[in-house]
């Protein structure tokens, strides 16, 4: 799957690129699902793909469509490669790795929006500027979404409008998106006219 | 940690509330200084901004920090909702100093200002602040957060009336890193903080295409200590309600389906935000104070060019600035209630209004 094309959108919604190489004495690659496809290119684009590799740590884990590359991911032969099985269980390491990267670090994060942004927010947190991440979408478009009622979050979110996983309530998604919490905003479609929700549509997958 | 009001309310302050049994209302003088924000009969969005000077005594521009009859009112009516909702005030790390920024700024100019209600004595950075109208008597070390109950600029703010923003510097940008957010249009600060100009503003529509965002930030970058600058915005309301937040929208919502012709006069309330904008002088920082002022229509059509006025406007206003700002769905209940009040007799230019 190639690089995805998102309609034109409010000034708040992220846009992405595609990965360069950049000189850099370590280099950390987040990823999911199809962002190994990303990763690969990637790859063939190093001017020293040998030498990017052995200073490479690889955070990998199967998107949230199931597509798992982790054979793939592993041939790569980097310094460090990793399989997690969620995002969940991805962060504290994640979150160690991050706290002791060195000046000179690159980080290339890679695959489904609700990875990139947990990622870059684990990565904002030491202080880096988001600019400084290169982030290119893969995959699905499945989106993670917060209540802006109860604050829960719903991961994986394909229809629109969808019931919030924590309080219930019926919630349209914005493209309104915080990085600081790492998701796209919901909102109560019925709160003018309660028990009036239009039919779902699958926007995202 | 609490700030106890012994509120004192004397013959000025009004005791009323903006919940429940929504006793709020204008004294006909507190209509006469209404901010009325039409300077012409249309409305389009722009940068219309302009220095934030001492304007024509008694009105709502007098002084730095307006207060009005509904000051003890409106900071019980915060208080209760930080109560309910404690992330409606928020300061990442880095904006300690801006709170400090501010709370000098605002303690400054009230004192200065309003010497009957509020007092100042400062030796070196040891500070007595006196608030009298809400009983507040606090002796602290400047710039010691340990001295106070609160950090800065909650401690400030929950004595002042209007919402406050504090925006940092960064990067060619201005980043919204700390708020107290009770009094707001719609938007969350829980979700907002942390964003930048353009982020923040993403949802307005139009007014990106208009390069007024661009403009508007070019602006304020160039924004100089001791030249504030100020502007108007408005929506609409229905009930006096200050606390409109996304948050309790499911609450509120409602509320826009209870409009009839015989209460649209009391129930529906024109909203306007004063936002004046100054630059802190050791953070950097930008404050940005959002002063909503609600006005029934009813209370408004007492002044003729006003009522003439909001009609046009709204009768003819963007389909897409209705739809934003939440009230398309009255727009034409609005419209014919404020029809009576239109002879079609020309209005004066600029916003005063005119005793006919």
């Amino acid at each position: 799957m190639s690089k995805t094309i998102f309609p034109q959108s409010i000034k708040s919604r992220p846009v992405y690129a595609t990965l360069e190489p950049r000189p850099g004495k370590a280099h950390l690659v987040i990823a999911d699902g199809e962002g190994a496809d990303a990763l690969g290119d990637l790859l063939d684009k190093a001017p020293d793909r040998a030498g990017m590799l052995g200073a490479m740590h690889i955070l990998y884990t199967p998107g949230p469509n199931g597509t798992d590359l982790w054979a793939k991911v592993q041939g790569f032969g980097a310094a460090q490669t990793y399989r997690a099985p969620t995002i969940p269980a991805m962060l504290p390491r994640l979150s160690k790795v991050v706290s002791e990267a060195h000046m000179g670090t690159q980080f290339y994060v890679t695959g489904t929006e609700g990875l990139m942004g947990q990622a870059e927010r684990e990565i904002m947190m030491t202080g880096l500027p988001f600019g400084a991440i290169q982030k290119e979408h893969r995959g699905s478009t499945l989106r993670r979404v917060q209540c802006v009622h109860c604050k829960g979050i719903t991961e994986n979110v394909a229809l629109d409008p969808f019931a919030c996983s924590h309080c219930g309530l019926h919630l349209f998604v914005r493209d309104h998106y915080s990085r600081r919490i790492a998701a796209f905003q919901g909102v109560n479609i019925d709160a003018e006219d309660p028990g009036l929700v239009p039919a779902a549509v699958e926007r995202f997958k | 940690m609490s700030l106890d009001f012994k509120p004192d309310l004397g013959d000025f302050f009004k005791e009323e509330t903006f919940r429940d049994d929504f006793t709020f209302k204008n004294s006909p003088a507190s209509i006469a200084r209404f901010p009325f924000p039409f300077d012409r009969d249309e409305y389009m969005y722009s940068v219309n901004m302009e220095p934030h000077v001492s304007g024509r005594p008694g009105s709502v521009f007098e002084k730095t920090f307006d207060v009005d009859e509904h000051y003890v009112s409106e900071m019980i009516d915060r208080a209760k909702v930080l109560a309910e909702d404690p992330l409606r005030c928020q300061s990442l790390p880095h904006m300690t100093l801006a709170g400090w920024d501010l709370l000098e700024l605002i303690m400054d100019s009230t004192a200065r200002d309003y010497p009957q209600w509020f007092s100042l004595h400062k030796n070196a950075n040891q500070w007595h602040w006196i608030n009298r109208p809400l009983g507040i008597d606090q002796k602290f070390t400047f710039l010691d957060g340990s001295t106070l109950p609160y950090g800065p600029m909650e401690y400030i703010t929950r004595q002042m009336q209007g919402d406050f923003s504090l925006q940092d510097e960064r990067d060619g940008n201005l980043w919204m890193d700390a708020g107290m957010i009770t009094t707001q249009a719609d938007w969350s600060l829980d979700f907002d903080v942390g964003m930048n100009f353009m982020e923040w503003h993403a949802p307005v529509p139009l007014a990106h295409e208009k390069q007024v965002f661009d403009r508007a930030l070019k602006f304020l970058l160039k924004l100089q200590n001791g030249s504030p600058v100020r502007r108007f915005n408005w929506t609409m309301t229905v009930n006096p309600l200050l606390d409109t937040a996304p948050e309790t929208y499911p609450k509120w919502g409602p509320t826009k389906a209870s409009l009839t012709p015989e209460n649209l006069g009391s129930k529906q309330h024109l909203r306007v935000e004063l936002q004046a904008l100054f630059r802190l002088p050791r953070s950097n920082a930008i404050a940005f104070s959002i002063r909503a002022y609600l006005g029934k229509f009813e209370e408004l059509v007492t002044m003729p060019k006003w009522g003439r006025r909001l009609h046009r406007v709204l009768r003819d206003i963007h389909p897409e600035i209705a739809a934003y700002k939440g009230f398309a769905r009255n727009q034409p209940a609005m419209v014919e209630w404020l029809a009576k009040y239109d002879d079609g007799k020309p209005t004066s230019a600029g916003w005063w209004p005119e005793p006919e």
